[in-house]
């Protein structure tokens, strides 16, 4: 089975070719370029340094949020219009679950967080016995210390450390060690290879679900923002009053 | 026999959803468009992060419905065209990309088009004889420019807006006066019950050039009579305000194009954009042109409002002279005509 996996829900941009239980490519960038200008350049580039035959593929695995609105649309419009034109099937994969799979066999927790804006991150907790990944908290828009919280009491409970990633780790640094070191729970941030979205982890994950016939026709297929638009917020704000 | 050059195209700078097919950017096969015009009205006015969540539900259902009206599959089509801009970024974004994924997929060249470029060669499929070099003026809920179409594909901007889009200042104007959005339609509408004489709005000239246009100051004179009658306790009849702001338009759009007429010495005049629907600049170019002798071209309104069939037509002119876009063409929200 041979899967593409696109992904584009923050700054970083990452595609990956795997099949069966090979990583044959991946291309992953983390730099202020829009991903309009970097994700096809690099699905042609690894395409051609590969010699994929875009036909082979079984199906198109993608980020389907939370995350950037418009990277998600970037991603998806791109992942919409390969499966349109290669008549295959889209692999939607949920966003922070996707990180957790950068984590194999560990006892401790894995705790993802991308920054969310408005004090916010989206963020989920799992555990990752053998190759598989369980989702304890599933993935969520709430507050920092609300998780925070969370990860230190399932870890106390289960006698685990907490390993902590995603670009909500960057933007809430200080917060968070100030936090964490008087909860005596031991934690880390994962290291610099492992602590932002990869497609290749991605991929892992999709192939899970194609297994489990979690996939649909493009035409089906949606972003899910978990957040509704600030006009949509504004809006039913005004009704209530 | 011509060979048949068939351009899949896709528009999405504001708020509709749209593809086409059109065969030697003259002929349409399909020209399919999915409004978001209901929920937007909710808002009184486009919402762009909304417009880009419609785009995404509905791009992959559009495109498959333009080519199966086509009797085509993607890969009997010759080249894939896209709106890369002007218009909301997040909006563009999402045609951009799904077009981009479908050329490289299906191993198609990939043209990226100016939307107001798109706008003008509507006029190519509603009048087969057209052909330049002529002037058009292009005129719509985001833009209003005044352009000579030299060759096909080659445009000088003579005049722009300085500040609101004539369809601006429909849809504020008609807020003001109670008809909601979108304002253009609704203004023709009721402005043939009123009479055109009742007030005397200003008509605005920019200094340094003749041909740039300022509607804010005209806007702001309804606003500012609006609120002379309600301190005055006078009545406001609408159809007069809507009929007069009309004509205030219609005759600061016409002097322009006249006098680009004289200047340049066009035998051929043309309008578009969704403004071009409106009766009354229609009737007004169409009588003025006459006296001038010369000829006048109008797009039918289904292409006057925004729609791919018109990405393909100028698309198909942009693929004969042999431009191509990378993997890597982005949306550019303020492109300027001619640029690249």
């Amino acid at each position: 089975m041979k899967l593409l996996a696109i992904d584009a829900s923050s700054l970083v941009a990452s595609v990956a070719v795997l099949e069966d239980n090979t990583l044959i490519g991946e291309y992953t960038t983390n730099y202020k370029k829009t991903h309009s200008q970097t994700l096809l350049p690099m699905i042609d580039a690894l395409s051609s340094m590969i010699d994929l035959d875009l036909g082979s593929l079984d199906a198109i695995a993608v980020t389907k949020g939370p995350g950037s609105f418009t990277g998600l649309r970037i991603g998806s419009a791109t992942a919409k219009g390969l499966a349109l034109a290669l008549k295959k099937p889209i692999v939607p994969v949920a966003t922070v679950d996707s990180m957790a799979y950068n984590f194999y066999h560990t006892e401790d927790l894995i705790l993802p967080m991308m920054d969310a804006r408005r004090n916010q991150v989206y963020t989920g907790i799992y555990q990752a016995k053998g190759e598989e990944v369980e989702t304890l908290v599933c993935q969520c828009a709430t507050g920092l210390f609300d998780i925070l919280e969370k990860g230190v009491s399932l870890a106390k409970e289960n006698d685990t450390g907490l390993i902590l990633l995603g670009d909500g780790v960057a933007a809430y640094d200080q917060e968070i060690k100030d936090f964490m070191k008087e909860q005596g729970v031991s934690w880390s941030y994962a290291p610099a290879h492992l602590s932002r979205q990869r497609a290749a982890s991605l991929g892992v994950c999709a192939a899970r679900l194609y297994r489990e016939g979690k996939y649909l026709d493009g035409m089906d297929y949606q972003p899910e923002y978990l957040r509704v638009s600030q006009a949509e917020r504004e809006r039913a704000e005004k009704a209530k009053v | 026999m011509e060979k048949e050059i068939k351009i899949l195209a896709i528009e999405s700078s504001c708020d509709e959803t749209a593809a086409a097919v059109v065969v030697n950017g003259r002929r349409v096969l399909s020209n399919v468009i999915s409004s978001q015009i209901a929920i937007h009205t909710l808002y009184g006015g486009v919402v762009p992060e909304i417009a880009s969540r419609k785009h995404i539900e509905k791009i992959d259902q559009v495109v498959t419905e333009a080519l199966k009206q086509a009797n085509l599959t993607l890969d009997e089509v010759d080249g894939i065209a896209v709106t890369y801009g002007p218009g909301l970024v997040g909006a563009l974004l999402v045609g951009v990309a799904h077009a981009k994924a479908l050329a490289f997929a299906a191993k198609k060249p990939l043209i990226g088009v100016h939307h107001i470029e798109g706008h003008i060669s509507a006029n190519y499929i509603t009048n087969p004889d057209l052909k330049p070099p002529f002037g058009c003026l292009v005129v719509s809920g985001g833009h209003t420019h005044l352009v000579r179409v030299m060759d096909y594909g080659k445009y000088e901007v003579l005049g722009r807006t300085r500040d609101d889009a004539a369809g601006e200042a429909f849809d504020k104007v008609a807020r003001a006066i109670g008809l909601g959005y979108p304002g253009g339609p609704k203004i023709d509408q009721v402005s043939k019950k009123g009479n055109p004489c009742a007030i005397e709005f200003p008509r605005s000239s920019v200094a340094d050039n003749p041909y740039d246009f300022s509607f804010s100051g005209l806007k702001s004179a309804v606003l500012n009579y609006l609120n002379m009658c309600e301190m005055k306790q006078l009545p406001i009849v609408q159809e007069d305000v809507a009929a007069s702001f009309q004509q205030a338009v219609v005759d600061v759009l016409l002097s322009r194009g006249v006098h680009a007429i004289k200047e340049f010495g066009f035998k051929d005049f043309a309008i578009a954009g969704g403004v071009a629907s409106n009766s009354a600049i229609r009737k007004a170019f169409e009588e003025e042109c006459e006296k001038l002798g010369v000829k006048f071209y109008r797009p039918e309104p289904i292409l006057c409002t925004d729609n791919a069939a018109m990405i393909g037509a100028a698309g198909y002119f942009e693929y004969m002279a042999g431009v191509r876009s990378g993997w890597d063409l982005n949306a550019v929200p303020n492109l300027k005509l001619g640029e690249r």
